[in-house]
């Protein structure tokens, strides 16, 4: 059975802007989610840098033994990262449908700064859904 | 395809690709618990971002770092050290591939500590067994061999020509 364990949205310097938990046993407290979001960013950059050719754009899949990260990164340099268990299917379409949620009800909210941590009720409200029509997709099959 | 040379720390003379074209494999390194690179061997290597030590500092530094992210951030394991604590070889989820949109890095580390990178193309698959093999490889051609020092750059012919002929068999 597929889960998702924890999602994570960081901006274009590194910084943590939106963390959420869906039930691991490894819940973070706020000063760790940034630590790892940070050494995420760098660890990611770094990856370029170690390209055996050109056009790297970084990290799209980390596979470790209890789980998988994946990750995708807009053309302006935000990053969406998602924990899930090894082996879950359909996990870029579930980061693409949380980017395009975050441009509608995050970048179109004119009283949201950017780069500043996301508290926008609607965001959590459409990305719950969103998370929820996937868990039940899975189940479904 | 072109082909690259091997790196100073391989001295014995790169043998050629007649089948570039099929080699899957980019590059191998092997370090040890401390970061001695004990072997750096490329096949296709277009591009080259830093020089060789520099190069290898990286690479450790990012494994290192990612088996630290990987050991925070397991999710069924409640108790956790902190962050960058160094981790014995084992202890903790540790990661064991990434890929990229242009190469996937397949990483083993052995209890002993030594550690096994494979740079292959995006679209290899799980290649722990491979790296398993080249570690027994390891194991009868430089951990047996009287001759080597622990701790240094490999300089065994058997086993380069070993390593060389089975990444070569990998199939995408």
């Amino acid at each position: 059975m597929a889960a998702i364990y924890s999602l994570y949205v960081i901006n274009k310097s590194g910084g943590l802007i939106f963390y959420k938990d869906y039930g691991s046993k490894g819940r973070m407290d706020t000063n760790d989610s940034l630590r790892v979001a940070s050494l995420w960013h760098s660890m990611h950059a770094i990856s370029q840098q170690l390209s055996p050719t050109t056009g790297c754009t970084g990290i799209e899949l980390l596979e470790a033994d209890t789980f998988d990260l994946h990750c995708f990164q807009s053309l302006t340099g935000t990053k969406f990262f998602v924990v899930c268990e090894p082996g879950t299917q359909n996990m870029e379409d579930l980061l693409k449908a949380v980017y395009e949620l975050y441009t509608d009800y995050v970048l179109k909210n004119p009283f949201y700064e950017m780069e500043m941590p996301i508290r926008c009720e609607l965001f959590d409200i459409n990305l719950t859904r969103a998370i929820q029509k996937d868990r039940v997709a899975l189940l479904g099959r | 395809m072109q082909f690259f040379g091997g790196s100073e720390l391989s001295p014995s003379p790169p043998t050629p690709t007649g089948t570039g074209t099929e080699n899957n494999s980019h590059m191998i390194y092997i370090f040890n618990r401390n970061g001695v690179c004990l072997l750096y061997r490329e096949w296709i290597r277009p591009l080259h971002t830093l020089n060789f030590q520099q190069d290898h500092k990286l690479m450790f530094g990012l494994l290192f770092s990612l088996k630290s992210l990987a050991a925070k951030m397991d999710p069924t394991c409640a108790d956790k050290g902190n962050l960058g604590v160094p981790q014995l070889p084992g202890q903790g989820c540790s990661f064991h591939s990434f890929r990229t949109n242009t190469y996937k890095l397949n990483f083993m580390e052995t209890p002993s500590g030594i550690k096994f990178i494979l740079v292959t193309n995006p679209g290899t698959g799980d290649l722990r067994e491979t790296l398993k093999y080249i570690y027994n490889l390891y194991v009868e051609y430089v951990a047996n061999n009287p001759l080597y020092t622990p701790g240094t750059p490999i300089r065994c012919e058997l086993f380069n020509t070993a390593v060389n002929q089975h990444v070569k068999s990998i199939s995408s």
